[in-house]
């Protein structure tokens, strides 16, 4: 054994890169909402960026590591402490067998994501170590962890860098407002025009309904829809389409009036129109917003998508390259 | 049938068939699916077909997303010429119609739902114009189903009747969704049936229950011990009204996992269903009950 969980946080649960390719049968991605941050605390510590770590939403675990190890901990700003030392967030740090990892409130962000060198021991369940809870599927034993659970982690041979860091213009949290990019699209067309440029003008706020499977919205004006009969099978308010897939990132309004922001561990089709979806890039902030934050939606093409995509990935190569 | 392409974002294309629901753009998007995981396409990640539409998830640093675009809209055209043929199943799913569980849940949720006085099965049968529950549960037992689509949550198949437009049950979405529902509900929205594979949250209409698990992520199951969702897009479902003792029955049966479920090997043709629906419909169910 590794790692004795003390206190387990309010949701906190084992990830890595996630399970694609079964989503035609309902089961998600799943795995890190910020997969930058995931990625990165394993570099930190000479891990594989796929190895699974944990992923704490708004409040940090409490564990005790029962082998020396070494740690590092990214995305939101949560000051770890070992045995009420402080160490620093985004840099390896080691930690000795008896000694205990806690951590301060949450100061900026939404989840911090714990990488333990080796990487957690979970069975792989169809190619991912990650949690799905909705369908108690994968991580430790498919739910979120409680007080008195029991770790396992990889033996390794790499022997980690103490103080190695990731600089502060590579790491990434939202603004204030955060702003968050989107293509539309999908059923973008049911919308007046009018309702859809105010949709992309509005201030929202996060809902405290935000999780691993969507983030709701609020405080926007209600949409307005383009009058139809609707066609069969759809149902009967406006907002109703014949039931289809969702893609990761996809915006539903049911009833037009409050946006829900499909995320890792989405529903993989439903009955609710959506006007377009979150571009791959700024898929990670979102896991890193706070409920009652102010929130803009602004519209992209394809050639602002892809172009961010790609500042994306040469932001984590550099990691990479720092790193390696 | 006019089929609209969409983005949705940078990594994923959303293509609606038809924007209103039927066998023909089901079998085009199964179609079509079936098409792209035969071509390995470089960079695609999931194909998800659904009921009149479907969706593909790509790496757009493996192949531009306009390049998949093309190749989609080339299998489209390949797919207007094949035959609407599939080799599928068909499988016996027992129903406990009106069950307790439902009944208790659907009573706490009442206020969310357009008509509180009632139970869901009184309000469907209503407006669709059954004289009763009896002859309502009938209707929705009688013909058989397609799996148009299997998602929501794990292994969670939705349900397309195959009967004529008139004959479709048709029934809202409860008002607000329920924050549960118990597991295994037979269910009912728009135009689909559904079985809820998991506890959970819901808004379509219950109307039973069945005994036989659809979803083990375990694999303990002996029918899921090879792979833990049972329904995939394109199996045929028939249901069968059992009552209580035939549920305990069954549901000790599964819980000795000595339940096997009744599934026939069927080779469906959708001109020759078309041609006469009940009496296709009849050969459906004399293949699932005959030798």
């Amino acid at each position: 054994m590794a790692i004795r969980i003390k206190e387990s946080g309010l949701a906190t649960s084992v990830q890595d890169l996630g399970r694609p390719g079964y989503y035609h049968l309902g089961i998600p991605i799943s795995g890190a909402m910020d997969r930058f941050a995931m990625r990165a605390a394993n570099l930190l510590i000479g891990n594989d960026e796929s190895d699974a770590g944990l992923e704490a939403v708004f409040m940090g675990p409490v564990m005790e590591f029962t082998e020396d190890s070494f740690v590092a901990v990214t995305g939101a700003e949560m000051q770890p402490r070992v045995d009420g030392e402080p160490r620093e967030t985004w840099t390896s740090f080691p930690i000795k067998a008896g000694q205990t990892l806690s951590f301060d409130f949450l100061k900026k962000g939404a989840r911090i994501y714990i990488a333990i060198k080796g990487g957690i021991d979970v069975p792989v369940v169809l190619g991912s170590r990650a949690t799905y809870a909705l369908g108690a599927l994968g991580g430790l034993d498919g739910r979120s962890l409680r007080p008195g659970d029991e770790l396992q982690t990889w033996a390794s041979v790499v022997k980690p860098v103490e103080g190695a860091t990731v600089p502060a213009d590579l790491r990434r949290l939202p603004g204030n407002p955060a702003q968050i990019r989107v293509m539309p699209g999908l059923y973008w067309h049911r919308l007046t025009e009018e309702s859809g440029s105010l949709f992309f003008r509005d201030i929202w706020k996060v809902a405290t309904e935000a999780d691993r499977i969507g983030y709701r919205f609020r405080g926007g004006n209600a949409l307005q829809f383009v009058e139809r009969k609707q066609p069969f099978g759809a149902g009967s308010d406006p907002s109703n389409i014949v039931d289809s897939c969702y893609p990761y990132g996809s915006i539903q309004v049911p009833s037009g009036t409050e946006p829900i922001v499909l995320h890792r561990d989405a529903v993989s089709g439903g009955g609710y129109f959506m006007l377009g979806t979150v571009i791959s890039s700024d898929m990670d902030l979102i896991g890193q917003l706070q409920p009652n934050m102010e929130t803009r939606f602004v519209a992209v093409n394809m050639e602002e998508a892809i172009s961010a995509r790609e500042q994306r990935n040469a932001n984590l190569n550099q990691v990479r390259k720092l790193l390696n | 049938m006019s089929v609209r392409y969409s983005f949705g974002g940078d990594d994923h294309i959303f293509v609606e068939i038809e924007e209103q629901m039927s066998l023909d753009a089901f079998f085009k998007s199964l179609s079509i699916t079936n098409s792209v995981r035969e071509s390995q396409i470089g960079g695609v990640t999931e194909i998800c077909p659904a009921n009149a539409s479907y969706q593909i998830k790509f790496n757009p640093d493996i192949i531009k997303p306009r390049d998949l675009l093309l190749e989609l809209k080339k299998l489209e055209q390949d797919a207007e010429s094949s035959k609407q043929q599939l080799k599928t199943r068909v499988v016996d799913v027992p129903v406990l119609y009106n069950d307790p569980w439902t009944h208790e849940t659907l009573m706490r949720f009442r206020e969310r739902h357009q008509d509180p006085s009632g139970t869901d099965l009184d309000y469907a049968a209503r407006i669709n114009g059954f004289d009763s529950i009896g002859s309502f549960i009938e209707a929705h037992a009688e013909s058989p189903w397609f799996v148009t689509m299997v998602g929501f949550v794990a292994g969670l198949p939705f349900m397309y009747q195959m009967v004529d437009r008139d004959r479709q049950i048709e029934v809202p979405k409860y008002l607000r969704p329920r924050t549960d529902t118990p597991k295994l509900t037979v269910g009912y929205g728009g135009c689909f049936s559904c079985i809820y594979s998991v506890r959970g949250a819901g808004g379509y209409q219950m109307f039973g229950i069945t005994p036989m698990p659809i979803y083990d992520p375990d694999q303990r199951i002996s029918y899921l011990r090879e792979f833990m969702v049972f329904f995939h897009p394109g199996d045929i479902v028939k249901f069968r009204p059992i009552d209580r003792e035939t549920y305990d029955e069954y549901l000790n049966q599964v819980e000795s996992n000595a339940y096997e479920p009744k599934i026939k090997d069927f080779d469906f043709s959708l001109d020759d269903f078309y041609s006469d629906r009940d009496q296709y419909n009849r050969n459906i169910g004399e293949a699932l009950n005959g030798d």
